[in-house]
């Protein structure tokens, strides 16, 4: 209710909750009006407004929705698949993850040839989320412009270096960068620097992995913009105390000032051992970022499923390169993560969904 | 006046939450009949709130026909500031319970012509038909809300700048930096509240024990302003102990010893004890 509207929108309060404000979960009311959070305080001054309904939540967390900037499908859909419709995969997808808490994704495409990039690409566009579910946010290419030595499950043959002038095998390979949020690259590779710069320029955020770059050589690349690290640990060169590699980002002290070096984590308790996600969590807290890197199998039975141009197989919670035993990628849903990450952690809850969600403004609610 | 000493603030805090309890259940408020109250901010009065807040949960009361007036705003602070005194009465009481945010009135420290704002406020409170119970504090200089020492003693709701005293105190609330607490208010005048047919003021902790010695056993002086309800017919004072720590013995020991008479206006009323 308001003084003086016309038309009449209820307003909602869910009380007993606990609500993620301030990087910790509070014992706060929630208000909600024609599905924006309201300020209860603007509510009461200006409008002389109350609350219509009250919800009891007896005690509930209200989180924010979870982003997972790394999944490359799920539930049959393999979004590197070079369909004729692909952003019917992504809608279903989009609407499956919903129940796991995902209001917001970037469908991620593995290394594949010039064909799929550009099949695929004009069909996946940047739009909201809603009922209908989660809205994409942009693509992550990951790959091809990576190391062959770190390749993991992405197929050799299609694996590329910078040979003309950077951006333009970039262009060559992808076709266009419209709607791309993320592009993973080995910044080792000759030429990256004047690549990772444009893509800055350009607005995609430039992610380090599948790299056996040093720690000079990835400190450089977040001097030229790089500010994400795909799936800490995973595909990189170990941490060494001489050389610390890519890890090193996490305390390095070579990052600008203001800027934040933040990192992927798979926490599905088979990716990281969960000593390794404590190392990471206590050296750089405020940069970890929760990650499904889900494939397709995702949501599906056991068995033999393709990811990319390969095939997989599932083994319980397990999906492997088949016939092999490199891990292929996660099938544990992003609920299951923050929750095992939680645990690996022995954290407060409150912290936890700050991780899960890399944004958390509302409207009306500055968190 | 009502000298009233509690053990400790949390007592004192609950002394005073059963009074405006019952009184609000003693007047029967209706929907021809509304109860104002004058309200302070501060630390001081936060343990009365939470007890309030505690008896309207409880179901002992409800402030549906509650008219509340608060003393005073910062001038130039935005209204959402978390320093404001709107966002403290706000997280403090109103969210709390079960009052109509058109019987609240705080004054706009933003208002276009702040000596407008205050004509206005005093209008609205006679249009209220006046306050019955005046909930107050003091300040370390004896002021009663932002009536710095030298306010005249039958002054009304106006514009008045901070004494460096006040500012002091209240940069706890703005990081310790003194240069971002606001430094003028608008804040109700010493003869508003004289008007009131009654005052309640919480004193509480040994850093307020000297302004009381010089507001009730000192002489009526506007340098001390809150001294002007000694010429008040209904006074309650409300303390700790650490507040009586400049009094004389003598003061004391009088006052203590009419604790078991006092103890009778928190008592709680008939209906009440009917209803549990």
């Amino acid at each position: 209710w308001r003084r003086g509207q016309e038309r009449y929108s209820p307003v909602t309060q869910f009380t007993q909750c606990r609500v993620l404000r301030e990087h910790r979960l509070q014992r706060e009311d929630l208000w909600v009006r024609d599905g924006r959070i309201l300020d209860p305080e603007k509510l009461f001054f200006d409008e002389q407004g109350y609350a219509d309904q009250r919800v009891d939540c007896e005690g509930s967390i209200i989180a924010p929705g979870f982003i997972d900037v790394q999944i490359n499908g799920g539930y049959g859909v393999d979004f590197s698949q070079p369909s004729e419709d692909v952003s019917s995969g992504v809608s279903f997808v989009s609407q499956k993850i919903l129940q796991h808490g995902v209001t917001s994704f970037c469908p991620t495409l593995v290394t594949s040839p010039p064909g799929v990039y550009h099949k695929v690409l004009p069909q996946v566009k940047v739009h909201d989320g809603g009922a209908q579910g989660a809205g994409v946010l942009g693509v992550h290419l990951e790959g091809p412009f990576i190391s062959a030595e770190k390749k993991g499950a992405h197929p050799e043959r299609f694996l590329r270096t910078f040979q003309s002038g950077g951006i333009e095998d970039l262009m060559e390979a992808y076709g266009s960068l419209d709607n791309v949020a993320m592009v993973t690259l080995a910044p080792e590779l000759a030429g990256s620097q004047s690549v990772v710069r444009e893509l800055c320029r350009r607005g995609v955020t430039v992610s380090l992995g599948h790299s056996v770059a040093n720690l000079s050589q990835a400190e450089e690349a977040v001097l030229h913009g790089a500010s994400f690290i795909t799936h800490l640990f995973n595909a990189m060169l170990p941490f060494h105390h001489r050389d610390p590699g890519i890890v090193g980002l996490l305390t390095s002290d070579q990052v600008p000032a203001g800027r934040t070096v933040y990192y992927g984590m798979i926490a599905d308790g088979i990716h990281t051992n969960p000593a390794a996600l404590r190392i990471a969590h206590r050296a750089h807290p405020s940069g970890l970022v929760l990650v499904t890197d889900a494939i397709a199998a995702m949501g599906l039975p056991p068995g033999r499923h393709t990811l990319g141009q390969q095939v997989i197989e599932i083994q319980g919670l397990h999906a492997y390169v088949a016939g092999t035993k490199t891990l292929s990628g996660s099938i544990a849903p992003m609920d299951m993560c923050v929750r095992h990450f939680k645990h690996a952690v022995r954290m407060h809850e409150g912290s936890v969904c700050v991780m899960g969600s890399l944004f958390y403004v509302f409207d009306g609610f500055l968190v | 006046m009502k000298l009233i000493i509690l053990n400790d603030y949390d007592q004192a805090s609950e002394w005073a939450a059963k009074y405006i309890r019952n009184k609000i259940l003693l007047f029967r408020p209706g929907p021809d009949r509304y109860l104002t109250l004058g309200l302070p901010t501060g630390s001081t009065p936060m343990g009365c709130y939470k007890k309030l807040i505690e008896y309207y949960k409880m179901g002992q009361i409800s402030f549906q026909y509650v008219k509340t007036f608060n003393m005073d705003e910062y001038v130039g602070l935005p209204r959402d500031h978390p320093e404001s005194y709107h966002s403290f009465m706000w997280n403090h009481l109103f969210k709390h319970i079960d009052i109509k945010a058109e019987n609240t009135h705080i004054l706009d420290g933003n208002a276009a012509d702040l000596q407008v704002e205050c004509a206005a406020f005093e209008e609205k409170i006679t249009a209220a038909g006046g306050i019955e119970l005046f909930v107050g504090g003091i300040g370390p200089d004896g002021h009663i809300a932002f009536n710095e020492p030298g306010s005249s003693l039958v002054s009304r709701t106006r514009v008045k700048t901070l004494a460096k005293d006040t500012i002091m105190a209240n940069a706890r609330f703005f990081n310790g930096d003194l240069s971002k607490v606001p430094t003028m208010s608008l804040t109700v005048g010493v003869g508003t509240v004289m008007e009131a047919k009654e005052v309640m003021i919480i004193i509480t902790g040994a850093h307020k024990a000297f302004a009381l010695y010089k507001a009730i056993e000192e002489g009526v002086n506007h340098m001390w302003t809150v001294s002007a309800f000694q010429q008040h017919p209904q006074t309650v004072f409300v303390c700790d102990e650490d507040a009586t720590l400049e009094l004389r013995v003598k003061t004391v020991k009088y006052f203590k010893g009419m604790m078991h008479v006092h103890n009778k206006l928190v008592e709680p009323p008939p209906s009440l004890s009917k209803k549990n």
